[in-house]
Formats: C-alpha cells, sequence, structure tokens
C-alpha cells in the first residue's frame, strides 16, 4: 500500500526554445520514500528535477506544458510564488556550492530571509541542521570558520544541512555525490536513507547501484520520456521494459 | 509564523524587492540621461556654429571670430603621434604578458607597474613630459613631446584591449600550430595576433580617442594658445581642441563673445570623440558577432 | 641564425619591451623628484604639507598646500558618495537585471560616458550647472565645491560601473541557484549573495573610481572655482591639486620656487593615486589566490 503522493507530474512537457527536452512524463512521488531518477546524460532527468521546484524558471526562453502538483496544488499555475514552493521544496546540487560564508551564516543563511530573527532559534536550528547532516561533531567548534574551508564532502553535507534548515517537505538532490570521494559518498548515502523518515527525497543519479542501494522507487528516463517507473527492486531485478534492461546490465551506448 | 503573518510577510519581501529594483533602475536611467542630455545640450547650443568655414579658417581676430582649423590639425598630429608611439609598444608587450610570460616575479612587477600606469593622473603626465621631454631632452613644447606624452597615457590601455584580445584566441589554435611543428613565434605571428586582430584594433581605436580628448598632458608639452601657421615640423608647437575649448572659456578677454565659439569647438570635439569609440565599440560587437570559434 | 636563438631572442625583446611600462613609471617618479624636491631646500615638508597658505608668486612666497589637499580630498569624497550608489546600482542592473538588448545598449552608454573629453565636462558645469547654481540657490559663485564634485562623479561612474559589473558577473552561478533554491527572492540574491561575493572587485572599483577622481585634473580646473583656501561650506570654491598645477605652471618660471613646488604637488598626488592603486591591485591579488574568505 502506497502512502500519499506529496509530488506529482501530469503529462508534462518542457522545452527550451524549440528543442523539447521532456515528452509526456506522468509521475508521482510517494511521501517519505526515496525515488530515484536514473538514465544517459541528456535523457531529461536532471531537468524534471529542476521542474519540481521551479529551478528551471531561471533559464530564459523556456516553456512547460502538463501539471506538477506539490499537495495537490498545481506549482505552475499563474497565482504560484516560486520563492514559496523552493522554500518547502529544498534542492542539493550536483557540485557542493556552499556561500562563500562561514558554516553557520550558510545554514541561518535562508531562514534569516524567512523571517528568523531571534538568535537562540538560530542556534538551535544550525545544530539541528547539522547534526540532522551528520556533520554537526565535525564542525561544531569552527561554526565561524568560512565554508570553503571544508573537504568536498563535508561541503556536500554542509549544502544538505542548509537545505534542511528550511524544514522543507521535499529534498531534490541532483547527483549529490558524482563530485565526491567513495568514502564520503558512503556517507552521505547513509544520510539519505536516515532523512528519508522525515523527508520526500528525489535523487537524480548515473550511478544505478546508487539507484539501487538507496532508493524505493526509481524512474528510467530516456530521450525526454520516462521509460519505466517501478519498484526500485522490480527496476533492477525484473524490468518490464527492454530498454531498462538494456541500460541497467550496461549495453547500452 | 501563522498563515497570515506569512503571507504579510511575503508581500513585505516583494515590496522590498520591487522598491530595490526601481531605484536600481533609475540609476541607469539617470545615467543613461545624463549622457544624452550632455551631448544633446552641446549639439543644441553648438550646431549653428558648425559652417564650412568655422572647420576650414584659422581663429582671427584675436581667437574672437574665425575656425578651429589649425586645432583639428593639431590634434590629429598629436593623436597620431600617440597612437604611433603606444600600439607597437603596447601590442609587444600585450604579447609578451598573454604569450610568453609565466608566473612569476618579474610578470607580477610589469603587471603593478602597468596598473600603475594607468592610474597617474594625467597632469602628473604632463609635469613628467614637461620635466623629461620638453626640459631635459630639450624636445621644447612640441608636437614630438605631445604626442610622446598622450602615447604613454594611453599605453595602458592598449595592453589590456590586446592582451584580452590575445587571451580570447582559442587555446587550440595555438596547439594545432605548435603540434605541426611551428615554432612559438611564428605560431604568435601568423595564426595569434591576426586572429586577435580586431580586438586590437578596437583597443587602438578606444586609445585614439581618449588620447584626443586629454587636455592636462599637453597644456605644458605641446598646446599653443594661438599659432599663427600651421606646424612645419613635430618641434612645432600645436593648437589642439581640447585646450582651445579651455582657452576660450577661460582665458581670453571676451569670454561670453565666444561662447558660439566654444560650443562650437566642444561639439566637433565630442563628436570626434565620440564618433571614434562608436566605431570601435560597434566594430567590436560585429566582430563578437561574427566570430568564427 | 638558428630557430632556436631566433626564439630565445624574441622572448628576451619582447620581455624587455614589456618592462618599458615599468621604466616608464620609473621615469616619471625621478622627474617628479628631481624637479620637486628642490623645493624643501626653501621650506620642510612639514610646512609644504601643513601650512595653510598657498601664496607662491609673493614676496615672501608662501608654499603650503594644506588648502589644496583639503580640496582634492573634500571633492574627491562627495563625488565618491554620489558615484558609488550610482555605480554600483548600475552595475547591478546591467549584471543581474536588464533584458539582453537594454543590456547591450547600457554597457555602450557607460563606455561613452567614460569616453567624454574631462574639458567637455568641465566646459559643461562651467557654462550650464554654474550660472544655474548660482541662481537657484542664490549663491556667490556656481563654480563651488558641490558643482565639481556633481562632474567628478559623472567622471567615476563609468569606472565603478564597468569594474563592479565584471565582479559582478564573475560570481559562480553555483551561489546564485543554491540561494534560489533555499527559496530567496532575486533581491535576496542580489544583495546577501552575489554582491556580497563580489565585494572585493566592487572595493577595487570604488578605489579606481577615487583615484579617477582624485586625480582628474580639467574639471577641477574649470569647475571648482580656485580659491586656494580651505573651504567652510560646501558652496565655497576650492583649488583642488590638480587644478593648481595646470592653472599655474604655465605661469610658473622654469627653475623658480613655484615652479618646484607644483612638481612637489605633482609628487604628492602620484602618490595618493599610487597608494589607491596599489591598494586596488593589492585587493584583487588577495581575494583571487584565497578564494572566497568568509564574509
Amino acid at each position: 500500500m502506497r502512502n500519499d503522493m506529496i509530488l506529482q507530474t501530469k503529462n508534462v512537457d518542457f522545452y527550451y526554445g524549440a528543442c523539447r527536452a521532456l515528452t509526456d512524463v506522468t509521475l508521482d512521488f510517494e511521501k517519505n520514500r526515496v525515488t530515484a531518477l536514473i538514465g544517459p546524460s541528456g535523457c531529461g532527468k536532471s531537468t524534471l528535477l529542476r521542474l519540481l521546484n521551479r529551478m528551471n524558471d531561471l533559464i530564459g526562453g523556456t516553456r512547460v506544458k502538463g501539471e506538477i502538483l506539490f499537495e495537490g496544488r498545481n506549482i505552475y499555475a499563474p497565482n504560484v510564488d516560486p520563492v514559496e514552493i523552493r522554500q518547502r521544496i529544498g534542492m542539493v546540487f550536483q557540485k557542493p556550492n556552499p556561500f562563500p560564508k562561514s558554516i553557520y551564516n550558510n545554514i541561518t543563511f535562508a531562514p534569516k530571509l524567512s523571517g528568523v530573527r531571534n538568535d537562540g532559534d538560530l542556534e538551535e536550528l544550525v545544530e539541528e541542521s547539522l547534526r540532522q547532516a551528520v556533520l554537526w561533531e565535525e564542525v561544531k567548534d569552527v561554526l565561524n570558520k568560512s565554508a570553503m574551508t571544508l573537504s568536498g564532502g563535508q561541503q556536500q553535507r554542509l549544502c544538505i544541512a542548509r537545505a534542511l534548515a528550511m524544514k522543507p517537505d521535499v529534498l531534490l538532490m541532483d547527483e549529490p555525490t558524482s563530485a565526491l570521494d567513495p568514502i564520503s559518498t558512503a556517507k552521505i548515502e547513509e544520510l539519505i536513507d536516515t532523512l528519508k523518515k522525515r523527508y520526500t527525497i528525489v535523487i537524480v543519479t548515473h550511478n544505478m547501484q546508487q539507484a539501487a542501494r538507496v532508493s524505493e522507487y526509481t524512474g528510467f528516463f530516456y530521450l525526454g520520456k520516462l521509460i519505466e517507473f517501478d519498484a526500485t527492486e522490480k527496476i533492477f531485478t525484473n524490468p518490464g521494459v527492454k530498454q531498462t534492461e538494456d541500460y541497467i546490465t550496461g549495453r547500452f551506448g | 509564523m501563522k498563515k497570515h503573518d506569512r503571507v504579510s510577510f511575503m508581500k513585505w519581501r516583494y515590496l522590498r524587492q520591487s522598491l530595490f529594483f526601481g531605484s536600481v533602475r533609475l540609476s541607469a536611467l539617470i545615467i543613461a540621461l545624463a549622457l544624452l542630455g550632455i551631448v544633446a545640450f552641446l549639439i543644441a547650443h553648438g550646431y549653428r556654429a558648425i559652417t564650412w568655414d568655422f572647420l576650414t579658417l584659422p581663429p582671427t581676430d584675436s581667437m574672437t571670430r574665425g575656425g578651429i582649423m589649425p586645432a583639428i590639425i593639431g590634434t590629429f598630429y598629436l593623436t597620431i603621434g600617440a597612437i604611433a608611439i603606444a600600439l607597437p609598444l603596447g601590442v609587444v608587450s600585450a604579447v609578451y604578458l598573454a604569450e610568453y610570460a609565466k608566473q612569476g616575479r618579474f610578470i607580477r612587477i610589469i603587471r603593478i607597474g602597468v596598473n600603475c600606469l594607468a592610474g597617474v593622473p594625467s597632469v602628473v603626465f604632463g609635469l613628467f613630459g614637461l620635466g623629461f621631454f620638453v626640459v631635459f631632452l630639450k624636445f621644447g613644447s612640441s608636437i614630438l613631446a605631445g604626442s610622446l606624452t598622450l602615447g604613454i597615457l594611453i599605453l595602458p590601455t592598449i595592453i589590456g584591449a590586446a592582451e584580452e584580445a590575445l587571451k580570447a584566441v582559442p587555446q587550440t589554435f595555438r596547439e594545432a600550430s605548435l603540434a605541426l611543428g611551428v615554432s612559438k613565434w611564428r605560431t604568435i605571428s601568423r595564426i595569434v595576433l591576426p586572429s586577435a586582430l580586431p580586438g586590437v584594433l578596437t583597443g587602438a581605436i578606444l586609445g585614439v580617442g581618449r588620447a584626443a580628448g586629454e587636455t592636462a598632458p599637453i597644456m605644458f608639452t605641446a598646446a599653443a594658445f594661438f599659432t599663427a601657421v600651421l606646424p612645419q615640423s613635430i618641434f612645432d608647437e600645436v593648437m589642439a581642441l581640447p585646450y582651445h575649448i579651455y582657452v576660450l572659456a577661460t582665458a581670453g578677454t571676451h569670454i561670453e563673445q565666444t561662447r558660439p565659439l566654444q560650443y562650437g569647438t566642444a561639439l566637433v570635439l565630442i563628436a570626434l570623440v565620440l564618433g571614434i569609440d562608436l566605431i570601435a565599440i560597434v566594430l567590436r560587437s560585429a566582430v563578437r558577432r561574427k566570430k568564427r570559434w | 641564425m638558428t630557430s632556436r636563438v631566433r626564439e630565445i631572442i624574441i622572448k628576451n625583446l619582447f620581455a624587455f619591451l614589456a618592462f618599458i611600462s615599468v621604466l616608464l613609471l620609473g621615469l616619471i617618479v625621478m622627474f617628479l623628484f628631481r624637479e620637486g624636491l628642490p623645493i624643501f631646500s626653501q621650506v620642510s615638508l612639514k610646512q609644504f604639507l601643513f601650512g595653510t597658505g598657498w601664496y607662491p608668486t609673493y614676496t615672501p612666497p608662501e608654499y603650503g598646500i594644506r588648502p589644496l589637499i583639503v580640496g582634492s580630498l573634500i571633492v574627491t569624497v562627495l563625488a565618491s558618495l554620489v558615484a558609488v550608489p550610482f555605480g554600483l546600482l548600475t552595475a547591478i542592473y546591467i549584471s543581474e537585471i536588464a533584458p539582453a538588448r537594454i543590456k547591450e545598449i547600457l554597457k555602450s552608454v557607460i563606455e561613452l560616458l567614460a569616453g567624454l573629453p574631462s574639458v567637455v565636462l568641465g566646459f559643461f558645469g562651467m557654462v550650464v550647472l554654474a550660472p544655474w547654481m548660482q541662481e537657484t540657490f542664490d549663491l556667490p559663485t556656481g563654480l563651488n565645491i558641490v558643482n565639481t564634485s556633481l562632474m567628478l562623479a559623472v567622471m567615476a561612474i563609468p569606472t565603478i560601473s564597468s569594474i563592479s559589473e565584471d565582479a559582478l558577473y564573475a560570481v559562480p552561478r553555483d551561489f546564485k541557484e543554491a540561494s534560489y533554491a533555499l527559496g530567496a527572492t532575486k533581491y535576496e540574491t542580489i544583495v546577501k549573495v552575489v554582491v556580497p561575493a563580489a565585494l572585493s572587485g566592487i572595493s577595487t572599483a570604488v578605489i579606481l573610481g577615487m583615484s579617477r577622481a582624485i586625480g582628474e585634473t580639467m574639471v577641477v580646473l574649470m569647475v571648482a572655482g580656485g580659491a586656494a583656501a580651505i573651504p567652510q561650506g560646501l558652496f565655497d570654491s576650492v583649488r583642488p591639486m590638480p587644478a593648481s598645477i595646470a592653472a599655474e605652471m604655465g605661469e610658473a618660471p622654469f627653475g623658480s620656487g613655484h615652479y618646484h613646488a607644483l612638481f612637489a604637488t605633482g609628487i604628492v598626488l602620484f602618490i595618493i593615486t599610487l597608494a589607491f592603486n596599489l591598494f586596488a591591485d593589492y585587493i584583487s591579488n588577495r581575494f583571487k589566490e584565497e578564494g572566497s574568505g568568509t564574509l
């Protein structure tokens, strides 16, 4: 039995100028589960991810057709503010991108903007977020040091903590470990496993083992289309479509 | 926060954004209007003075009538002289900085030197020109001394523009040539420099515009209040447009009476300088659009 | 001559020619000092810098340039107060907000503004702004500090705007994306992320803009009014250092005390602008090497 569907895409087409990047994508994301999006480079998986919190708005000349529902509400409806959407749907990027500020200020950046002023509240939030991202023990004594001094893996966990500080409902992760070493990758994967108790996670990855390890559901994309969507176990052991099988068994260009 | 509070807080955040964007747009608009206003004002007051005679005759009646031909010629000579000095030296310096130099103390010193040279006030260039070219080298107040002074003044501009143009040439061009066994110098002179030529040219044109408009560096090194005859050699003093404006506007005995001449001269000077700059801007954007790489 | 030898010769020749810029800077320093230092046989350095009387043609002459220095500083600071907000806001508009077409036009406008000959701006301030100010505010003269500062601001704005714009443009896209993804508005992203990340470049821009203003000659010569006294109000006339040099050098007999004093004033001006430029250079390099530090 599946939980609530927190995010749903309905017949989504997406265009960069005249070029169609996504075709008729219909997909439901279950609450408090990890959904992985896999597929070869340029298949549209990252594009879809960036549609889910309207990050693609920042690129000129793009067009969306169809609906993307967040808690039943179309986030592309004219009266919806993308800023509010992004406050509730956090994102972690491929390359760690901490601000050139202190660790503390990285975490408090967004909460301050949304009105949290009290120093005590902020401090609590910093500790809580860093603990959730399993970074607290490593940085608790250097909160005022520049985030740029952290290692790549630490930076990425900081970025996760930064996103968590907004207490989002959904966390989008765009190949979050592709720039990291294996040890850091393992830490992040572990983290994803604990985070799903509280958050809904959508992760884009080109690493199929990673998808298999961390997710409950997997969608396979190819040339802008959702080829197959199912429970991860099913996708990786008994895919329903030939193209999926070719891809996960490595017989794919 | 309660839902109601959150809504009004979001409203406040957007209000703040609108106010900021408004002031940002306003300041850009004011700057554009400032340029437009100054140019329009000079056109409105100066166009009546511009006649064929004004452009082709020397001043007469102790500079209360007549034209500005000697000043145009003088500015032309000084500018040509300046670019003749600064262009070769600037391009060679840029080639060295962009193509040969490795990181190190020597390069660092050259870069600091060029940056500092760019920051030297124009009147200090004037003093230097006076002390070095006019007095020490005994060139006297002359086209030569003025051109050299202006040449040094625009040297950093030329170096900067040329270096940027060289850096914009794709590394693959160099690699392709070097891989064919072509020497470094030949690669630079046959491949890199020709590719960078439009950019270098743009820099040179901007340098010409800058040299044509400068006053302080030529005040003590080249410019004359009035010359009865056109210069015969590079050791003669010349009249120059910017200095002529200054003289008419501040030092004449008939300042009010010669106002139309002042406006006319100012109009000729900005038409010349902004025209030159505009050519450079148009050339640059044309090159960017046509860029094959 | 083998190709190898030729290559080495070319490289060294070019290195020497590139070094000429440094030599020229050295020559400038040398000749400023050569012509300027003799004044200190007549006055002490302290009297020269802090003396309040600038009467170079009196007998006995007085060579105190404090009024000149004060004049330079006050118009520079006021000009910066106008030019920094305008320059920075315009840079933000060009780099972050303007549509592509307006952006191109505005960049050209800034470049043309930078190209306006200073004598034309001085002329404009003299024949347009000065009479208007005098009449509107009922002043003894329109050639004063405020007028000069406004004209100098026009000269400094292009410098500040174009260098700031480069700095803003160079801010990695990553930072902006991170900020948007956290639910920041565009305004918040610009003010809290982009501008702080570009701060070293913006500081460089401001310093170079101020350096441009303090060294500018024709505007202060034509618009500042020329009073060599310490001003009591913003509508007083002043005689900034470049104005003094430019106005008096023509009349100062070669080799006289006045002549040397003007060169010495040139030294002061040169040292101030050199300090500005070295500081700007230091800031931009320091932050370049360390990457973006803590803000």
